[in-house]
């Protein structure tokens, strides 16, 4: 029994750190340009169909497709955002909420229209493998995409941190006001976290695609996943919204093993309540001033 | 501002577009004309959410027309997508019979069904349903509404019945089962049917368990440690396709094999993307459900017209939304040949008084009760077999023989 | 209400009442299928209306509004079809219930200071808890939906909301023509200055003395009172209703679309709205069917370019910026 109990844990846990690398992207775009981006599960969703693409198309692994994707989604993302989405900027949440939704529908029904309704199963070698580790079974894809995750996880921690740039970001997060006034160009910035942001749901996705299959529907899904793991773990808190993805993983599969597998899923949204209730900071996330 | 002066032409012309359609709107209701051909309109979700199999049905429709002129029906199709959305489907109705139909088949969701049905019912106005299961469809006293598919209980007593006849014919018996199913509507009558009818049917093997699984989940790897901590030799489902995909995958990972993973009715484990997601994995799983009969003609008359219009559709995958829908708009041309007119009362007397004994389907001929359901439709177990839907039992019409237990996931590429 | 009449010059007046007559008369002119269309256009001014209440006046933005949408259908439809309780009497206790429901989401909400996108956020996560409940709850049907008989002989009991079309048409019509009053009403009260004070600046309301708490509170009870309203209207009409499609997240966006395409905080935003959109969105078939656009999805990338498009160049809604250029309003001094 026990044997079972960490098999389900352990499967919460490597899907966790998947979750919470796809939420990144969005705590970035949301702690950072103050925009709402409700189309952030359909832009994961359009890289998996890339990852899709490059995979059926020459074979690369998603392993490894995920940095051109990411670096793309980079350039679309700074691109977007010094276009179309600047002029959003401080504007409403309700405008850009708008603005966004029509980017999703776009975007879904374009996905739709190219790729057809049917699932796309991207097929990979190792798809069907798992480690045996003492009564545990581990899926191989899992384990891969997981310490993928964790990797991107700290090169994004390792340019916060240790780049001009990256600390230029943060200060404009933590004060907009101050960073115009020392002379930061807020806008090339925005454009920058936009890309950045953007770029982590292009690896999420490609991640995504060896344990999931694309299709075009599955945008919101995903976008609401990543704003409960946004809020759970923290506005602006990168470890945050690791821990938040690792807690809905294993409370999701715990309590689909315990109760009913078919509520899994009310566990994620009460538990997003009982933050915004009890901790609206968030797990990790610094106090309001 | 630069971006002001490209989108302003966009604005007119969606403009110009919306007055143009406008006029369209507003002209008066399209006069009916009694003409020689029956104009369907078949609405179905070919977007949104319910987009794949919408898009199945689709192809069988279109060639529809076609096959049927052969046989000396004459019908003209209004097609409609409804996008998984009941106010469209309900407007859109109201659209396609101000347009002319006489006539309405759809539209594989129950919730859009049943907002077209009032329609129809309000216009005196056939509604012929091509799939939908909720055996409240029939039982809400709609008068101009059949339905030539099975209920739930049927799906499911069908599905049972055929277990047993899938022991007999190939003496391998099972122990135990545990019932897997989505959590959605189809899967929730599902589970009713279920529970009413397992301990009716005498089944030589307990159900351990029912598992309801959220049909939105990203995997199924509890759902399946679940399973596999019941160890049972069969596994019964009911599934969309996409879940499908990931059960068996997590059964793959997780290396879990029972005797064999039958569905009592429902889709899943026989659509396109099932077949090139999991490959040779996919073989060997079973369906209980009605299923184009490969022996007889009509079939093998659509089986072609398919081929030809879809070439990059299989039929054998698609036949079974694909030829439901065929025999949807083969009711309405079949009634209008015999009613010779348009007339909604006229053309529901004779869909009430349908009779067609040379169909696609398996069963016997299509016939309606004073409800509307036609309760000949006979289910067929359908195995996968080199990742083709093959239909293995009743012996009369199969084309193979069923294999049980199914071979070992190791070692099957 | 009267003060509606009086911020109008004369063209918005004569606007105003030639369009209520067009909307009176429109059952002797239009075809099935347009009065369907006006139909869900008026259903969706009036839920689009009491939004409009709670974030265009209040400024708290509700992302789950089909909520109260689903819980007001719920409890009408249950009592009809289990008790033989009406629709008529079935509202009150579908608004008690959607309005606890409300005040509960409020109450925690305002209480514990959670607001702006935090704000939306619960709302959603409210919405989808209950969504998930519902497939769950068995004399409801759960995910299997719960069916409203159609019974031809009650047909013409129209105080069971047993009725065709036209019945249903002049329903919605009178239930967006209330909602649009009682908009007009409460704009002007004491109630919506100080909605509108808490909207501009809640510090600053605070500071004028104005009871935040109780002022937001009102807004929510309100709001989805009368969006529960529109739930047992949706339940009757279609005669099912399924938690996957009721409860949808999709089903509150759809539901916000209108009011702020036509203009938030305005009267006649949600109206113009609803008739911009819903008839946009009928057109975009007819015409990619026309042009021969067969592609399941075409339409939907015109909607979405098109909500882009309204909303980069007329961020403020199509209402404010119409009624400047018909000048239909006075001009404030």
């Amino acid at each position: 029994m026990l044997s079972i109990w960490l098999n389900v844990v352990v499967q919460g846990v490597l899907t966790g750190l998947l979750y919470g690398l796809m939420a990144l992207g969005l705590s970035a775009i949301f702690g950072v340009v103050r925009l709402v981006n409700f189309a952030h599960g359909e832009f994961a969703v359009v890289a998996m169909y890339a990852a899709f693409v490059l995979f059926r198309a020459w074979g690369v692994d998603p392993l490894w497709s995920m940095l051109p994707i990411a670096a793309v989604f980079f350039v679309v993302g700074f691109a977007l955002q010094r276009t179309l989405i600047n002029a959003f900027v401080g504007r409403p949440d309700y405008q850009q909420f708008i603005l966004l939704v029509g980017v999703a529908i776009v975007l879904v029904n374009g996905l739709l229209i190219v790729f057809g309704p049917d699932a796309q199963p991207a097929n990979l070698p190792y798809a069907f493998d798992s480690y045996l580790v003492g009564p545990l079974i581990i899926d191989k894809v899992r384990v891969y995409a997981a310490v993928a995750a964790l990797a991107v996880c700290a090169a994004l921690f390792g340019f916060f941190r240790f780049t001009r740039t990256g600390t230029a970001i943060r200060a404009c997060a933590d004060n907009l006001v101050g960073a115009a006034v020392v002379g930061l160009d807020v806008r090339r910035l925005y454009a920058v976290t936009f890309g950045i942001g953007l770029a982590c749901v292009g690896a999420a996705g490609a991640l995504m695609v060896t344990i999931a299959d694309p299709v075009p529907g599955l945008g919101p899904a995903y976008t609401l996943l990543a704003f409960t793991i946004v809020i759970i773990g923290g506005l602006g808190s990168m470890a945050g919204a690791l821990v938040a993805g690792l807690l809905i993983g294993v409370s999701e599969a715990v309590a689909g093993f315990l109760i009913a597998p078919s509520m899994k899923s009310m566990f994620s949204f009460a538990l997003l309540i009982a933050v915004l209730v009890l901790r609206p900071q968030g797990l990790l996330g610094k106090k309001p001033a | 501002m630069r971006l002001e002066t490209r989108v302003r032409p966009s604005r007119r012309q969606v403009l110009g577009g919306a007055v143009a359609a406008g006029a369209m709107l507003a002209a008066p209701a399209v006069v009916r004309a009694q003409a020689k051909a029956l104009k369907v309109a078949v609405l179905l979700p070919r977007s949104g959410l319910l987009a794949a199999a919408g898009q199945a049905c689709h192809r069988g429709a279109v060639v529809s027309p076609k096959v049927l002129a052969d046989f000396g029906y004459a019908v003209e199709l209004i097609n409609v997508d409804f996008e998984s959305n009941v106010d469209v489907a309900r407007t859109q109705t109201e659209r396609a019979i101000a347009e002319g139909a006489n006539c309405v088949v759809g539209a594989f969701e129950s919730g859009a069904t049943l907002a077209i049905a009032q329609v129809c019912e309000q216009r005196q106005v056939p509604l012929v349903i091509n799939i939908g299961s909720v055996p409240q469809l029939t039982e809400q006293g709609y008068k101009y509404l059949v339905r030539n598919f099975q209920t739930n209980p049927q799906l499911v007593s069908g599905g049972l019945r055929l277990v047993k006849d899938l022991m007999a014919a190939t003496s391998v018996p099972f122990k135990n089962a545990v019932f897997v199913h989505a959590n959605d509507t189809f899967g929730t009558a599902q589970r009713a049917a279920m529970d009413r009818l397992f301990p009716a049917a005498q089944m030589p093997f307990p159900l351990l368990e029912s598992i309801a699984y959220d049909p939105k989940a990203q995997d199924l790897a509890v759902e399946v440690t679940k399973i596999r901590a019941l160890a049972p030799e069969l596994v019964l489902v009911t599934t969309r396709s996409s879940d499908a995909i990931k059960l068996v995958r997590d059964m793959v990972r997780q290396r879990f094999e029972p005797k064999a993973i039958v569905s009592p009715g429902s889709p899943g484990l026989y659509d396109e993307e099932f077949y090139q997601a999991l490959g040779p994995l996919a073989d060997f799983h079973l369906y209980n459900l009605p299923w184009a009969n490969p022996k007889a003609q009509m079939t093998q008359a659509l089986a072609a017209a398919f081929k030809t219009a879809h070439p990059t559709n299989r039929f054998e995958v698609d036949c079974f939304n694909a030829g439901f829908t065929f025999e949807g708009i083969m009711v309405a041309a079949d009634a209008f040949k015999r009613a010779g007119s348009t007339d909604g009362k006229a053309l529901m007397e004779a869909v009430k008084a349908t009779n067609i004994a040379e169909h696609v389907m398996t069963g016997g001929p299509i016939q309606f009760d004073e409800k509307g359901q036609n309760n000949n439709i006979q289910a067929a177990v359908v195995q996968n077999r080199n990742r083709t839907p093959t239909v293995v039992l009743p012996p009369e019409i199969a084309v193979s023989a069923p294999v049980l237990p199914m071979p070992s996931w190791q070692g099957r590429s | 209400m009267i003060s509606l009449w009086r911020d109008m010059n004369r063209r918005g007046q004569v606007v105003l009442v030639v369009a209520v007559l067009a909307m009176l008369l429109a059952p002797v002119v239009a075809t099935r299928y347009l009065l369907s269309v006006l139909t869900l256009i008026l259903y969706f001014v009036y839920v689009g209306q009491a939004w409009n209440l709670m974030m265009g006046y209040a400024g708290q933005l509700s992302l789950g509004h089909a909520l109260y949408v689903g819980l007001g259908g719920y409890v009408a439809a249950g009592l009809w079809v289990h008790f033989g309780i009406g629709p008529w009497l079935g509202v009150i206790p579908a608004v008690a219930i959607a309005a606890a429901f409300g005040a509960f989401i409020g109450w925690l909400a305002f209480r514990f200071g959670i607001e702006g996108v935090y704000f939306s956020l619960l709302t959603i996560a409210f919405a989808e808890f209950t969504r998930i409940g519902f497939d769950h709850i068995g004399p409801l049907g759960g995910a299997g939906g719960l069916f409203i008989p159609y019974q031809e002989s009650r047909l013409g009991e129209w105080w069971n909301l047993r009725g065709g079309q036209l019945f249903f048409y002049y329903l919605a019509f009178v239930l967006a023509g209330a909602a649009v009053l009682l908009t007009a009403w409460l704009a002007r009260s004491r109630l919506g200055h100080q909605w509108m004070a808490i909207r501009e600046d809640e510090t600053a309301a605070r500071a004028l003395g104005i009871d935040v708490f109780r002022a937001k509170m009102k807004a929510v009870l309100i709001s989805s009172a009368m969006t529960a309203v529109g739930g047992v209207f949706y339940a009757f009409y279609y005669n099912n209703l399924f938690p996957a499609q009721v409860f949808e997240m999709s089903r509150s966006i759809e539901l916000i679309l209108g009011p702020i395409v036509g203009g938030l905080g305005t009267v006649f935003g949600p109206v113009i709205g609803a008739f911009v959109l819903t008839p946009l969105g009928e057109l975009l078939i007819a015409v990619t069917d026309k042009a021969g656009l067969n592609a399941p999805g075409a339409k939907a990338i015109f909607f979405g370019l098109v909500l882009m498009i309204i909303i980069y160049l007329v961020p403020g809604g199509v209402w404010p910026w119409l009624s400047r250029r018909l000048g239909l309003v006075r001009r404030r001094s």
